[in-house]
């Protein structure tokens, strides 16, 4: 392994570059007014228009115009003065017109960046194009095998046919599968911000298909590119991305040729197989679609959707670290989804220290979130509990142990930290006179210790002090102890 | 014989609903029995919708025995070319592969007429997909026309014409493509007029190319075109190709003449060989009319206009091999029985379920789409386009309309040119112009050949401008006074 590293850093540079299919989360679709909704029941989401039956007419609709421009603008786009729907043709039964209302030459935007941080360094990574089209229905295949292969029957579900889909078109710019995980991330947490997407890519809302080619370092021409469908999720890119890297170096450096394909990942396997060679290529024989004028959106309008633009989440982080003090991994964790962005400035605003805040969003309330499988929308824990929460530990009213308990309890019932601190009696216990008889109960029970501490060893006086936190069920202030065990045994005795 | 209801122009029978002299039912009846008397030797209909008919024009009754005002189409006998929509209605665009569709949902021009009250009688036979200038691609058999049963009516509106010539209908919608709706109204004796591109709503008629698709109206005179026109005329929002203007009242005006008016002929068309002779004179005697009447006439050109039926048997064909991908017997419509896979399914689908033209267009459009191809020929074409184009511009800033043959012979015989592609596409050389550059045109009859066939007159207007041409229309329509009917009605009540 290590000498497999040594070639691929000596021997081979990887050249990547994404596809990203963005399902923009309008109200309807995108040329009929169905609803654009994941999730209901198969064929229920349809009309002629979408089910494209004889003589219906595609009417555009607005407002995924309007977000495919903001996504083209938040990207550093050109927003094309003129740019025209084309139909790609070719059969298939989840494409009811068996021909898709796409882009080709002419492009909504064209010609942008998005910058991205890995290992604290900042690449720029181009953006060809950003394009608008429609989405394709689903297509199940029943009987034995549930493969295409073997299948008896197939079933259609149209309900996401004709959902406005967005396409992003990387440079092929990235040089690892670290910087492709990070150009994901943050072409996700830029649309997320931006309002335009659910990108939840599980239900493939947010879809990727990344090219990947190696060539010699300085090479200026590309390598044999091959495209990696079946992306679900940021770590299958990732995974996809090392496993292909691999394979092509062993097979370059066997002398063994690649051809031009498409590979499908295998997230069970681990790895890419073969999927459709470049000689079975389409022709999608474009044409401009003759029931669409040319989209020529107003340059009035483009400002105002400029000016509307949300902060984007580099602006976000440089503000978090410049305004609020965090360090650029703090600002990193907590800037980089609009969603953990919100809860933080909420719990910031509230009152709470924003690195404490931080520190405690990113721990503890990150691992509740995982283990319970939740969204920080979808926790009943807010923001006003996180900032309570942070107070009162900074007050020395409780104890980090107890607001962990605290932060667990708001999480699972919504209570108020408040409420959970009294109900728990968290309350560190920090008066002299309540701790004075636990403090004679531990040095009575722990001789040998407190005959080390007044030998000096000074390490044993968190022994002691933990003793005291344990017979005050967590509530004595940990602090307060120590003080008052250390005066007690350096005292008379 | 004494013209029965039937035969009167929807203006007159508007006019005596109105007054209580008939009612819709009565109109409905006449004309029911007469598609009882010809429909079985001219093959008009592919649906007949008498029930729904009955109850349609019952209700207008009751709207005037309630004396409230009917507007100008209700209790009108119409037809409808089998390519538009119409819900729970069969649809089949004279197709197999559509044989046995019934739209959800209506198109514009229906949902507006329906609405005015008006009585459908039919849905009508048609060429293929609208693919046709004679209607002999229907899948279900040809139209016979009216004036001689042995010729064709013209296509591919041919069911349409053939209706509205012989009482079956009082009026009818068309499509017209490449002059699918003037051809047939030429070879029929009927008034055929194609508005702007955009000026009548494409929703619910079924594709067939649609840049050059236009919904066109075939009626007995030009003021019951001017009507329903303005019926059916006007934005509507699900076509995006729809002009957003308001369609304005086409009936006011149609009789301020033409005087001063500037009329440029086609001299080049008419001097083409294969115009037959007695529709040369047939025209340029009409053209004498115009001038007597006020206007002056000059010679007018198109230069590219050579090149218009080469550029729209490339765009026509590209568009429809496009438009028919969806025939693929997955959602509605006709499934052939057999095939291992989806793709096999599709494939023996559309091998049974389109006729041989279709067929060729999808061949001819798939291969001028292709990569590689596209720019020398789709890409060329639209060239092409664009120069006929700027030649229409350019001659409408010297004349108010330009006129011609509507098509360059009388019905020609049935099988004549079956064989021959070729000379049948030619049968629309004067048509396809005004398709491709989307300008408004009409056909009138001016005339009868010495074997009794009616000619057409094609006056072609600028685009939106489709008041000048219903005027001039309407001026030689009233100087001329055609009032020939078919052989075969006059020998009904004999
Ligand atoms: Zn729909």
């Amino acid at each position: 392994m290590a000498e497999a590293d040594t070639a691929k850093a000596t021997r081979f540079e990887t050249v990547i570059g994404l596809e990203c299919h963005v399902e923009l989360s309008t109200a309807t679709k995108m040329f009929c007014g169905c609803l654009n909704a994941f999730g209901a029941p198969p064929n229920t989401n349809v009309c002629p228009v979408c089910l494209g039956h004889p003589g219906t007419l595609p009417v555009p609709n607005e407002k995924a115009i309007e977000y495919t421009i903001k996504i083209g603008l938040a990207l550093g786009c050109r927003i094309a003065p003129h740019s025209i729907f084309h139909r790609k043709n070719y059969f298939y039964p989840d494409m009811p017109k068996n021909f898709q209302i796409s882009q080709y030459d002419l492009p909504l935007c064209v010609g942008g960046h998005l910058d991205i941080e890995v290992d604290g360094e900042t690449h720029r990574v181009g953006i060809t194009r950003v394009h608008l089209e429609e989405d394709t229905g689903k297509t199940v295949h029943g009987g034995a095998t549930g493969r295409i292969g073997g299948a008896e029957y197939a079933l259609e579900d149209y309900n996401r046919a004709g959902v406005p889909l967005v396409e992003v078109v990387s440079e092929p710019d990235m040089r690892s599968a670290e910087q492709a995980r990070a150009y994901l991330t943050e072409l996700r947490a830029t649309l997320e911000s931006l309002g335009v997407s659910d990108v939840r890519m599980e239900e493939g809302s947010l879809r990727c298909d990344a090219n990947v080619s190696l060539r010699r370092p300085g090479s200026e021409e590309l390598g044999t590119k091959i495209e990696i469908k079946n992306l679900n999720s940021i770590r299958s890119l990732y995974r996809a991305l090392n496993f292909e890297e691999e394979r092509q170096q062993v097979a370059l450096e066997r002398g063994e040729p690649l051809i031009q394909e498409t590979r499908h990942w295998d997230e069970g396997k681990g790895i890419t197989t073969h999927g459709r060679s470049k000689e079975y290529a389409f022709d999608y024989r474009y044409f401009p679609e003759p029931d669409l004028a040319p989209l020529e959106p107003d340059p009035q309008w483009i400002e105002t959707l400029r000016a509307e633009l949300p902060e984007l989440p580099a602006a976000r982080r440089r503000r978090f670290q410049d305004e609020l003090g965090l360090s650029a991994h703090q600002a990193g964790l907590v800037a980089s989804s609009a969603e953990w962005a919100r809860f933080f400035e909420a719990t910031v605003s509230a009152g709470a220290d924003p690195r404490a805040a931080a520190n405690w969003m990113t721990g503890d309330l990150a691992a509740l979130l995982r283990e319970t499988h939740q969204s920080l929308t979808a926790a009943k824990v807010t923001p006003e509990h996180l900032a309570e929460l942070v107070k009162l530990l900074d007050e020395q009213v409780i104890s980090s142990a107890g607001a962990k308990v605290a932060l667990a309890e708001a999480f699972a019932t919504g209570a108020s930290v408040d409420a959970v601190v009294e109900a728990k009696g968290l309350r560190q216990v920090g008066d002299s006179e309540a701790l004075g008889g636990m403090i004679e109960q531990v040095i009575e029970e722990n001789p040998a210790p407190v005959e080390q501490f007044r030998k000096g060893k000074e390490g044993v006086l968190g022994f002691l002090v933990g003793q005291v936190m344990k017979k005050s069920g967590g509530a004595a202030n940990p602090k307060v102890a120590a003080e008052l065990l250390r005066e007690r045994l350096s005292g008379s005795g | 014989m004494t013209a029965e209801l039937c035969d009167l122009t929807a203006h007159d029978l508007s006019a005596k609903l109105a007054a209580g002299d008939v009612r819709a039912i009565d109109v409905l009846e006449s004309t029911l029995r007469r598609i009882d008397q010809v429909d079985e030797r001219l093959h008009t209909f592919l649906t007949r919708t008498e029930g729904q008919a009955r109850t349609q024009a019952g209700l207008v009754d009751e709207r005037v025995a309630r004396r409230e005002e009917v507007g100008p189409v209700a209790g009108i006998p119409l037809a409808l070319k089998d390519v538009f929509c119409t819900k729970g209605i069969r649809t089949t665009a004279g197709s197999k592969i559509l044989e046995p569709y019934v739209p959800p949902y209506d198109c514009t021009p229906w949902e507006r007429l329906q609405a005015g009250g008006a009585v459908l009688v039919g849905k009508t036979n048609c060429d293929e997909f609208a693919m046709g200038s004679s209607n002999e691609n229907s899948a279900f058999g040809p139209v016979r026309n009216p004036w001689n049963l042995e010729t064709v009516p013209g296509g591919s509106s041919g069911g349409s014409a053939a209706a509205v010539a012989s009482g079956q209908a009082v009026w009818a919608l068309g499509t017209d493509t490449g002059g699918s709706v003037r051809q047939p109204a030429s070879l029929c004796g009927v008034v055929g007029f194609k508005p702007t591109y955009g000026r009548i709503s494409r929703y619910g008629l079924i594709a067939f190319a649609s840049s050059l698709d236009h919904v066109g109206t075939f009626t007995r005179d030009v003021r019951d075109a001017a009507t329903i026109l303005s019926a059916i005329a006007g934005h509507d929002p699900r076509d995006a190709t729809s002009l957003p203007e308001p369609a304005p009242h086409y009936g006011a005006g149609l009789d301020a003449g033409v005087q001063g008016l500037r009329v440029g002929v086609m001299e080049d068309w008419l001097g083409t060989e294969g115009v037959q002779p007695a529709v040369r004179d047939s025209v340029r005697a009409a053209v004498d009319r115009l001038v007597g009447l006020g206007a002056t006439a000059e010679t007018a050109s198109l230069p590219h206009a050579d090149y218009a039926l080469s550029a729209y048997y490339l765009i026509a064909p590209a568009e429809c091999s496009s438009n028919l991908a969806r025939y693929d017997g997955v959602r509605y419509g006709y499934r052939a029985p057999g095939g291992g896979d989806v793709m096999e399914m599709n494939m023996r689908t559309r091998g049974a379920g389109f006729g041989d033209e279709v067929k060729r267009r999808i061949m001819l459009g798939t291969y001028s789409l292709s990569a590689g191809y596209y720019d020398a020929y789709y890409g060329q074409a639209q060239k092409v386009r664009t120069l006929v184009i700027r030649d229409y511009e350019e001659a409408f800033r010297r004349f108010d309309v330009l006129v011609s043959p509507t098509s360059p012979t009388t019905a020609f015989r049935l099988g004549e040119k079956t064989e021959d592609p070729l000379a049948m596409y030619l049968s629309d050389i004067f048509t396809i112009p005004s398709d491709l550059t989307g300008t408004p045109a009409v056909s009138i009859p001016c005339g009868l050949s010495p074997d009794g066939l009616p000619i057409g007159f094609q006056i072609m207007g600028r685009l939106m401008d489709e008041a000048t041409v219903l005027r001039v229309a309407f001026a030689l329509e009233q100087d001329l006074r055609f009032a020939a009917r078919p052989p075969l009605l006059e020998a009904l009540s004999a």
